[in-house]
């Protein structure tokens, strides 16, 4: 559970910057190498190196040892943990509104307002 | 041809760091609205039920601030506090929303109240914070909670069953 919790904030540090977030888009279409990962931008091939790392850090991506070009890889199944996140979030905000629902069905008639024009 | 959307749906943005929430009510405008803005309704519903949430201060009206907090068997656990920008009756509220665990933070929220056929309302819940980070952090946070609400829903069922 804490493991997850780190890597997922590990994740989310990974996707705060628009860069990486350009990366991890480009990359879910196809792997490629850091080379043509860095053509499009007006950056270093060390720039884009360092955005690499730390998208492998986070457990984003990885890259393959073997093959000599060394394409990086998208990890789907750490986009999917940050996915259930979001859904962990939807559930909490649904659950609320399930009490709020709750609540109004039980709002009693001095609770209901009749249409007034607000002045 | 129109679809009654009843579960909450989250649009987490990809550009901007917004997290929007968007829900229908079975319940007129009017109603959801003071439930948003009366204390000891909005009390009721906006805390997990295994807290308690204590208000401190409630000036629901446009520059008015407000308060609370989260006690757990007694005990303080959260605390946090804002201010209402605007509250536009049974239209709009606008309200800035500080955690004192970090004091730094803070997000500003628009909650519209729209009018549908029937006396529904869909309520739009839109929240903007200063970068990603703290964006998705905010996404993570309802972690504790969700767990909680998890088993409490869980004891539900199996009191059901028994």
């Amino acid at each position: 559970m804490d493991e997850n919790i780190e890597q997922l904030n590990r994740v989310f540090a990974a996707l705060a910057d628009p860069t990486r977030r350009d990366l991890v888009a480009r990359l879910a279409a196809a792997d490629a190498t850091v080379g043509e990962l860095a053509e499009p931008y007006a950056m270093s091939l060390q720039a884009i190196s360092k955005h690499v790392k730390v998208l492998e850090e986070a457990g984003l991506v990885t890259r393959s040892k073997v093959a000599q070009r060394r394409p990086v890889h998208l990890d789907a199944e750490v986009l999917h943990l940050m996915t259930k996140w979001i859904e962990r979030y939807r559930r909490t905000a649904e659950e609320r509104y399930r009490r709020l629902d709750a609540l109004l069905d039980h709002m009693t008639d001095d609770h209901r307002h009749t249409r007034e024009d607000a002045s | 041809m129109i679809t009654r959307q009843t579960e909450t749906q989250i649009v987490a943005a990809e550009k901007v760091p917004t997290i929007e929430i968007i829900r229908e009510f079975d319940a007129p405008r009017e109603q959801v609205f003071r439930a948003h803005i009366d204390p000891e309704l909005y009390a009721q519903w906006v805390g997990p039920r295994s807290l308690t949430t204590r208000i401190t201060r409630w000036d629901a009206r446009t520059g008015g601030a407000w308060a609370f907090a989260n006690d757990r068997d007694g005990e303080e656990i959260a605390a946090f506090f804002g201010s209402f920008h605007e509250v536009r009756p049974h239209e709009r509220i606008v309200w800035t929303f500080t955690y004192l665990g970090e004091p730094d933070g803070v997000a500003l929220e628009t909650v519209t109240f729209e009018a549908l056929q029937d006396g529904r309302t869909r309520l739009r819940v839109l929240s903007v914070v200063k970068d990603f980070e703290t964006r998705d952090g905010m996404l993570a946070s309802g972690m504790e909670t969700g767990i909680t609400e998890g088993y409490e829903k869980l004891d539900e069922l199996l009191a059901k069953d028994a």
